[in-house]
Formats: structure tokens, sequence, C-alpha cells
């Protein structure tokens, strides 16, 4: 499930990123974050299911459950890892503009 | 258990090489030597994507392990290693899915190089590529 839930941000972000004609929002290190991620689930899901065998597919209620809320607290924290280096980096120079606004006043 | 360190330790070495690689680019460049913006994608650039891969997947996938209670943030770090047999366990999953990990990323990052290179000189070929 966590690498479901992955995958699909992974694809998100990518689209978003290929919909925007620049990229000044960073969201190429977004996608590349999440597509490590994925890549590397895979392996993991690939060894455990090397393991498990059919009983892979069919995982107790409760795992799924932790597994789900595992996914999205991963994307969350992606998200919030992205937004802290927008605001580091700061591409289109608005917290720059802002703080500078904020001084003279 | 601690799968992820193999793809940290080799997202610390590209690090160190993609920054050697930008130096050699940016002396190069300053030396005068021809410009190849438009057909050509700096190597250090490639090594950029393979980094934001490797330490992005390396801490969500080390996050996951904080979850599971197999990383604290208290001496060793690791729960493995409080005992012999989960740490030659540990050591064993390293050696094999954090290895087979770092290797998918990379061969995944070397098939990305080869399409982006790809589709830079088709670009090129056909005028679409700004000098």
């Amino acid at each position: 499930m966590t690498l479901l839930i992955t995958v699909f941000a992974a694809v998100i972000a990518t689209v978003l990123w290929y919909t925007r004609k620049n990229d000044n929002l960073g969201l190429g290190f977004l996608c590349f974050m999440f597509w490590g991620a994925s890549i590397m689930w895979l392996v993991d899901a690939v060894f455990e299911y090397v393991e498990l065998k059919e009983a892979y597919f069919t995982p107790a209620l409760e795992d799924m459950i932790n597994d789900t809320f595992l996914g999205l607290s991963v994307v969350a924290l992606a998200l919030v890892v992205w937004v802290v280096r927008l605001l580091i980096t700061d591409p289109r120079g608005v917290v720059r503009r802002s703080l500078k606004n904020s001084a003279a006043r | 258990m601690a799968c992820f360190t193999a793809t940290v330790a080799e997202a610390v070495v590209v690090k160190v090489i993609e920054k050697v690689e930008e130096k050699k680019e940016i002396k190069a460049a300053e030396g005068g030597a021809k410009a190849e913006v438009s057909t050509h994608i700096p190597f250090s650039r490639k090594l950029k994507w393979l980094t934001s891969m490797l330490i992005g997947g390396s801490f969500l996938l080390a996050f996951e392990h904080v979850w599971h209670g197999e990383v604290v943030p208290w001496f060793p770090f690791l729960t493995a290693m409080n005992n012999p047999e989960d740490a030659a366990e540990m050591f064993s999953e390293i050696a094999t899915v954090g290895v087979c990990m770092a290797a998918l990323v990379t061969l995944v990052w070397v098939g990305m190089c080869i399409a982006a290179d790809a589709i830079v000189k088709r670009a090129a070929g056909s005028g679409e590529v700004e000098a």
C-alpha cells in the first residue's frame, strides 16, 4: 500500500511538473524524491514477494491500514520537505520581497 | 532493517563526484571551451538527478524505518545493532535489498540519461532547442 500511494504521488507530481511551462516551484525535486522512494519500495516488494509468495497479495486488514497510514504520512513528509526547500531557495523571490516590505514598514 | 544505508552511501559518493564535475565544467567554461549548451546536457546536471533520487528516496525510506521502530534517535541508532543475530541479519539485508535498490535506481537513471540525450539531440536536429 505504501508503494502504491508513493507511485500515485510520483505520477501526479510528474504530471504537474510536465504541465507547467517553467518549473519555478521546484516540482522536479518532488518528482525525483517520489520516484526514488517508489523504486526502492518496489525492490523491497519484490524481495517480500519472493519470501511470502501469494500471501503477499492478501495482507491482513490491520497491516493494510497501517501501510496506508504510513504511505499518507510519507507523502505528507515529502510535501513538507518540498515546501521548506521552496521557501529557502525562493525561486520567485516572494519570501525576499515580503521580508523586504516588512522591514520597510 | 537498514537497507536505505546502501543508497545513502551511494548518494554521498555521487554528490562528491557531482561537485567535482561541476567545478571541472565551470573551469572549462571559463577557459573558453566551446559551449555545447544546446546539444548536450552537462554531466553534473545528470548526476544531480541521481543524487535527488537517492537522497529523496533514502530520506522517505528512513522515515519508514523510524515508523517501524528500526531506527531510533539514540546510539547506536539502529535497533538491530543491539544483538549480534539481528545485526548479522541487518548486514545481510543491506548487502541484498539495499544494494539492489541502489542498483535499480542507478539503472533507471542511466535509462533517463540516454532518453534525455536522445530527446535533446532530436530537438537540436529539428532546430527546436534555443541557443
